[in-house]
């Protein structure tokens, strides 16, 4: 499972493949390397802009970014590896996809137990239909009794 | 519990649920309005930690510093990240001035500036700085975990990092949080 | 002048709403015929108090007056008049007074159009708009008030962003508060039908057609909301999963799972406590999302100007709003009469299903967008909650929804068997199956090729229940046509509606595939990217109206022939010191060729080139989405009361008989 997940991720990041205007001398020559810094640089957030990633933002602090990715890149670092050098410097914050802890337990299970609730309040209504109508209460018969004189 | 009184507290689950959340909303807001809440400030990853060691060259014609620069005075201190672009820094000078005057060390850090463009920024606003290094790529500044400028690191004695402030200091902020602190670390 | 007409009609409409408020909703208490007869006029007359009141705040951009404090920060003399007018919603405070005029046409529309209503129902519904009314104006009034005087008047103003000095903006706003604010009236609905204690089919049939417009326009805002951002921010990207885009999303999900509710209500009066609650909760999704963008509580660079103290107003007034129709449902709901029966599975069972993923969908989203808030206050942690988190916790809910899209319609009410009903989809099944290996043996992208599949399931199994209708292939054409053009619009609209949701999936696969690349070239060069040559033939400079450009010429051409001449340019506005790139777009519908202007060194110019293949699909299917509802909409069916239309009596011939 850990595995996929990672997978599923690769598969969904081919998504949204839109990067900033900078300048064509930052990209990597090899293509592979150059590949796997834009896949990181679209996991971080652009701290300036906010709501864009690294790789979409125009902002300076962004291209220093990019930079230091591919620095790293370069150098040998995996995926993780610069992700957490970033994230020591700057907080989980910086992470757009938010880390699986303790704290995120509810937000990664949401799904799951968005699905249990509806579910469940479906087979609640399900059980229910079934019934005959609960019996007039003696007040109720009176009320009948009065409307129907 | 009879099916009538189920259905019924299953019906004000909804309700509950917009109530919980409302409160934790109403919270939230008077956290804004206190200042303890602010959707778009970092905290910084430093607070506690010692300072990264680094090493960078001078402003002329001030000398460049390092880190153990910093701890050797035997007294807390402030580390201010700057630049000439920034109006921020222009607003909170006559505050690092005052600073300045209560003993305080600051050592200034210009980020990603030239030369000239520092040094008419210091000419025009003052120099409240031990001394002034450059950090022209700004690795130095991503290192500390700067997002913006100005950012203002509070430092103890032993060069582990107590606060951080990223925005431009203002009176108020020096007399209710910078001061105190500064007075119980020293 | 002006603006101060405009204060005291917005005080007048205060009063009137109040009025609208009290006055019908006690007298369907008291079975008061002349008090219920009294809501229609109060509902024109805010609307006309309210009219009258935005008029003047456009006029007064429009003339230039700047004693007005909100053209003095929004507008200036320099501004082409187009956007003085749109300007005007583009702050907080016009945008919610225009939020308050489309509420007053939502009571005027119920005024206008539901005469056909019992008058205690109408007059109900009508009071529960105006206390919604009541409540926000008295918030624009007070907090809020777009006519504040600033003296003495500044000689020119302060300009609007410059983000959003472009023809988008005109449309995007008002379309998508139209559709926000149009589910308020199946919340009143709702309420009324709770205050009165009785949901049954008729309530339904009376909901779904309110339902249906709001949700038109909603898809057509979010849908103008997410093209504009395509073309004018120039990241190449059109959905980051921001809060506001979410905020505008969680009321569509919702409000989409109401119209297929509002079906079963209608059809098999069933399903009667899901539909009223999704109701409510849809328009209190709508609360919430104003809420959330005008409070400061969230992080979004999309959000208004900030202002704790507003934010306390409008908690408060969502709390009164939405709190009490929760605890109305949550006491009378109850005691709503028990639904029809039907079989696990069956239309009604799919409808369900649809249900529960669609308010799954929304809960993922919800949850993911008020994670950061929530776990800075419980946990003190501070995190961000991005696309890629809702990418991976949306999609597989997705999965089920597409599937369930095009086996649902194809299956009988009250119970159908499961294998029939999806044979009969044999072959859209086996064409997206073919079209999904095709598409990841040609382009290997495995996400684009399943993209490519669904969009073919959702197509051709969107028009699986007409051809059954219409008998294809298995009677003469010519008797197939007569049937078709039998059929109810809104079978069609219910077909062409959901093959819009494969356009828009066709759309976002094809994304997937877009290549893009930077390059830095000088007047006279050209080079060669994604089957095209792209020659940049030179960079002048361009005065504007407020702005000075530097536009770059960018000729393209496909095998010898002129593909498109591009103009991307960077504008400069030199007043509030920011330089934003206009993007330049070319599209033949099938593909778009992006471009983006950046910074120019040394005579050479930084350009980004995108082909961005079925990138317009994205907005024509939610185009095609609309028209699907519209198409509904406009099915004679829901318009309770309509006269039938008189055919002319054909003599009968006995001849014909004795064939």
């Amino acid at each position: 499972m850990t595995r996929l997940l990672p997978a599923l991720l690769a598969l969904l990041i081919l998504a949204s493949p839109a990067h900033a205007v900078s300048d064509p001398a930052e990209m990597l020559a090899n293509p592979a390397q150059e590949h796997r810094a834009e896949a990181i640089g679209d996991q971080l957030r652009c701290l300036v802009c906010q709501n864009e990633s690294v790789e979409q933002s125009d902002a300076d602090l962004a291209k220093d970014f990019r930079r230091i990715i591919r620095q790293r890149v370069v150098a040998g670092d995996t995926n993780q590896q610069v992700i957490a050098w970033m994230v020591a410097r700057y907080g989980d914050f910086i992470r757009l996809r938010p880390p699986v802890n303790g704290e995120t337990l509810v937000l990664w299970a949401a799904p799951l137990i968005a699905l249990l609730v509806a579910a469940g309040a479906v087979l609640i209504g399900w059980r229910r239909r079934g019934r005959t109508p609960e019996p007039l209460s003696a007040a109720e018969r009176q009320h009948l009794a009065n409307l129907l004189e | 519990m009879d099916a009538l009184t189920r259905r019924r507290m299953l019906m004000l689950a909804p309700l509950g649920l917009a109530a919980a959340a409302g409160g934790g909303f109403w919270g939230l807001l008077m956290r804004m309005q206190q200042g303890t809440y602010d959707p778009h400030t970092l905290p910084s990853m430093l607070v506690g930690k010692k300072l990264p060691s680094f090493s960078l060259p001078g402003q002329p014609p001030s000398s460049g510093f390092s880190s153990t620069d910093i701890t050797a005075g035997g007294r807390p201190a402030l580390v201010n990240f700057f630049a000439s672009w920034c109006i921020p820094c222009i607003q909170e000078a006559p505050t690092l001035a005052q600073l300045r005057e209560q003993q305080v060390p600051i050592w200034g850090i210009a980020y990603k500036d030239t030369i000239p463009a520092t040094a008419g920024f210091l000419q025009q606003n003052g120099d409240p700085y031990v001394r002034v290094a450059r950090d022209q790529g700004g690795q130095v500044a991503i290192d500390f975990g700067v997002y913006g400028v100005p950012e203002t690191y509070l430092v103890d004695k032993d060069g582990v990092v107590r606060l951080r402030w990223a925005g431009g200091l203002s009176d108020d902020i020096v007399r209710d949080t910078l001061l105190p602190m500064l007075k119980s670390l020293a | 002048m002006s603006p101060e007409l405009g204060h005291f009609a917005l005080a007048l409409a205060v009063a009137i709403a109040a009025a609208q408020a009290v006055l019908p909703l006690a007298g369907a208490h008291h079975r008061d015929a002349r008090l219920m007869a009294a809501a229609p006029a109060l509902a024109i007359g805010q609307l006309l108090a309210l009219a009258t009141s935005f008029g003047c705040l456009v006029w007064s951009a429009v003339i230039d007056d700047f004693s007005v404090f909100d053209v003095a920060e929004n507008s200036s003399t320099n501004e082409p008049l187009i956007y003085k007018i749109t300007g005007t919603w583009g702050n907080h405070e016009g945008s919610i007074l225009l939020w308050c005029l489309i509420l007053a046409c939502c009571g005027a529309a119920v005024a206008a159009f539901g005469r056909n209503l019992p008058s205690a129902l109408r007059a109900r519904v009508i009071g529960v708009l105006g206390l919604v009314s009541a409540g926000f104006l008295l918030y624009a009034l007070t907090v809020s008030n777009p006519f504040l005087r600033v003296w003495p008047p500044p000689l020119d103003g302060r300009n609007i962003n410059p983000l959003l000095q472009d023809p988008g903006l005109a449309m995007h706003p008002p379309v998508l508060y139209a559709g926000y604010v149009g589910f308020a009236i199946p919340f009143a609905f709702a309420v009324a039908a709770l205050i009165e204690g009785r949901v049954d089919a008729a309530w339904g049939r009376w909901v779904r057609p309110w339902a249906l417009g709001a949700w038109c326009l909603l898809t057509s805002g979010i849908a103008l909301g997410s093209w504009w951002a395509y073309y004018e921010l120039g990241w190449g990207g059109f959905w980051f999963w921001d809060p506001v885009e979410n905020a505008s999303l969680l009321p569509w999900l919702t409000g989409t799972a109401l119209l297929h509710s509002a079906i079963v209500v209608e059809k098999r009066d069933a399903l009667k406590t899901w539909t009223v609650l999704l109701a409510i909760g849809t328009f209190s999704l709508s609360l919430c999302g104003t809420f959330m963008v005008r409070s400061g509580l969230l992080n979004s660079v999309h959000a208004f100007a900030s202002d704790p103290t507003r934010g306390v107003f409008i908690l408060v007034l969502l709390a009164l709003v939405i709190g009490g129709s929760l605890l109305l449902f949550g006491l009378r709901a109850p005691q709503l009469a028990p639904s029809g029966v039907f079989a696990p599975i069956s239309r009604e069972g799919a409808l369900v299903l649809n249900n529960v993923l669609l308010c799954s969908v929304a809960a993922v989203v919800f949850t993911g967008t008020l994670y950061p808030p929530f776990a800075a206050l419980v946990f003190g942690a501070t995190l961000s909650v991005g696309p890629p988190y809702f990418h991976l916790t949306v999609v597989p809910l997705l999965v089920p929804l597409f599937l369930a899209m095009s086996v649902g319609p194809v299956l009988p009410w009250k119970r159908a068997d499961l294998l029939p009903g999806v044979l009969r989809l044999w072959w859209a099944a086996a064409l997206a199956a073919l079209v999904g290996i095709a598409a990841e043996a040609g382009l290997r992208n495995a996400f684009a090729a399943a993209g490519f599949a669904a969009a073919t399931w959702l197509i051709v199994g969107a028009f699986a229940e007409l051809t059954e209708r219409v008998r294809l292939f298995r009677i003469p054409l010519a008797a197939t046509w007569g049937r078709a053009t039998a059929q109810p619009l809104a079978v069609w609209g219910a077909a062409i509606a959901h093959a819009g949701m494969g356009v828009t999936v066709a759309g976002i696969a094809g994304m997937a595939l877009s290549a893009s690349t930077i390059v830095s070239m000088h007047p006279g060069q050209a080079i060669s990217f994604g089957g095209y040559d792209w020659a940049l033939t030179g960079i002048h400079s361009q005065p504007g109206s407020n702005y000075t450009a530097r536009v770059a010429d960018l000729l393209v051409t496909r095998n010898g022939k002129q593909v498109a001449l591009f103009h991307p340019s960077r504008r400069n506005f030199a007043r509030e010191q920011q330089t934003i790139s206009d993007t330049a777009i070319q599209t033949n519908l099938v593909r778009d060729l992006y471009t983006v202007m950046g910074d120019e060194r040394d005579g050479q110019v930084v350009l980004r080139l995108h082909v961005n293949i079925l990138a317009p699909w994205i907005w024509l299917g939610a185009l095609i989405m609309a028209i699907g509802g519209a198409l509904s909409l406009a099915d004679r069916r829901l318009r309770v009361g309509a006269p039938a239309r008189r055919r002319a009596l054909l003599p009968v011939r006995v001849s014909s008989w004795t064939r």
